[in-house]
């Protein structure tokens, strides 16, 4: 099990990578008002089928050799019923898939978010071929990072550029 | 012959790719991180933040930093495998963040193995 929500979003986003998925979106959204936090990840990977999405959140389930449990989607759905949500899974073969979470944002067993922009560096720098955009919306504000506008050809201007990009946004997705 | 299918030329095309950067010097040096469910747990992207702070710190221009899968080690994670231009590929395992300061400067940096925390050779198919 992790203890934040961050690295639940880092392992999610891997599988969407292990399915070759070349546009990844990841939006999380806390609403105060209505007592709401989700977290959205949407892939353009190779989907899975009907079978399989019923199966994937059976902790004994893998397409991965070497390994009998796939624990990540399991863990995630742990977290969101913990704190009285619940995880949706949508997804087509050749098309992608969407795994979205929500959480009571209030609830005492809710996991913190965590530190999300140390799961984006490292989601950004380590799959340069990947398109990320991010979306965080927190009580009407919304903030906005699209990778597609950023150039990759050199490691410490992108890790400027992001660094640049990540002061706009507020200390909730820093860990500061 | 099996039909190619254009997924798999993308995927050698990719695959060519990566090496040649690596090869024509653009990097001379390539550290992956293992961030699969096991090291992500056991602290990866600590890992991967440290080596990050270290570019940032020094003035290094030729590394190429990337992430992989699982490796099936899940007990020795947290886990970077070292590639040196024309050298085999070093894996590291148990890593924290002062082990891979260390692998940063005396390794990547300086070509030195770190052998201490260096995965015993053979021991790679132990689960
Ligand atoms: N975004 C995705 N696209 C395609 N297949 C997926 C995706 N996410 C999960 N899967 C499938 O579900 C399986 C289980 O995922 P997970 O619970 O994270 O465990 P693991 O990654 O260890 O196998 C994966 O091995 C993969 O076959
Ligand atoms: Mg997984």
């Amino acid at each position: 099990m992790f203890e934040d929500l961050s690295l639940h979003i880092l392992d999610i986003v891997e599988n969407s990578i292990r399915a070759e998925a070349k546009n990844i979106k990841i939006k999380i959204t806390e609403n105060l008002e209505k007592d709401l936090l989700s977290i959205e990840i949407e892939d353009d990977g190779k989907g899975m089928n009907e079978e399989m999405v019923k199966k994937v959140l059976d902790p004994f389930v893998t397409t991965k050799s070497g390994h009998k449990v796939g624990l990540g989607l399991p863990f995630l759905a742990q977290a969101s019923k913990m704190a009285n949500g619940n995880i949706f899974i949508k997804s087509k073969p050749g098309k992608g898939t969407k795994i979205t979470a929500v959480f009571q944002h209030s609830h005492i067993d809710r996991q913190p978010l965590g530190d999300i922009k140390e799961t984006l560096m490292t989601l950004i720098i380590g799959n340069p071929e990947v398109n990320f955009i991010f979306t965080y919306r927190r009580n009407g504000k919304k903030y906005h990072l699209d990778t597609k506008k950023l150039s990759k050809n050199n490691l410490k201007n992108l890790l400027n550029n992001l660094n640049k990009i990540f002061e706009n946004f507020p200390r909730e997705v820093k860990n500061e | 012959m099996p039909k190619l299918k254009l997924e798999d030329l993308q995927k050698i095309k990719e695959k060519v790719r990566r090496e040649t950067v690596l090869r024509e010097g653009a990097g001379k040096a390539k550290i992956t991180v293992h961030m699969g469910t096991c090291g992500i747990a056991a602290g990866a992207r600590k890992i991967m933040s440290v080596i990050l702070e270290e570019i940032e710190k020094r003035d290094v221009k030729d590394i190429i930093v990337t992430t992989s899968g699982c490796a099936g080690l899940c007990s020795r994670e947290p886990m970077i495998t070292v590639e040196l231009l024309g050298k085999a590929p070093v894996k590291y395992v148990d890593l924290t963040e002062d082990k891979m300061r260390r692998i940063f400067e005396e390794h990547v940096l300086n070509g030195k193995i770190v052998k201490e925390y260096m995965l015993a050779i053979g021991s790679e198919r132990v689960d």
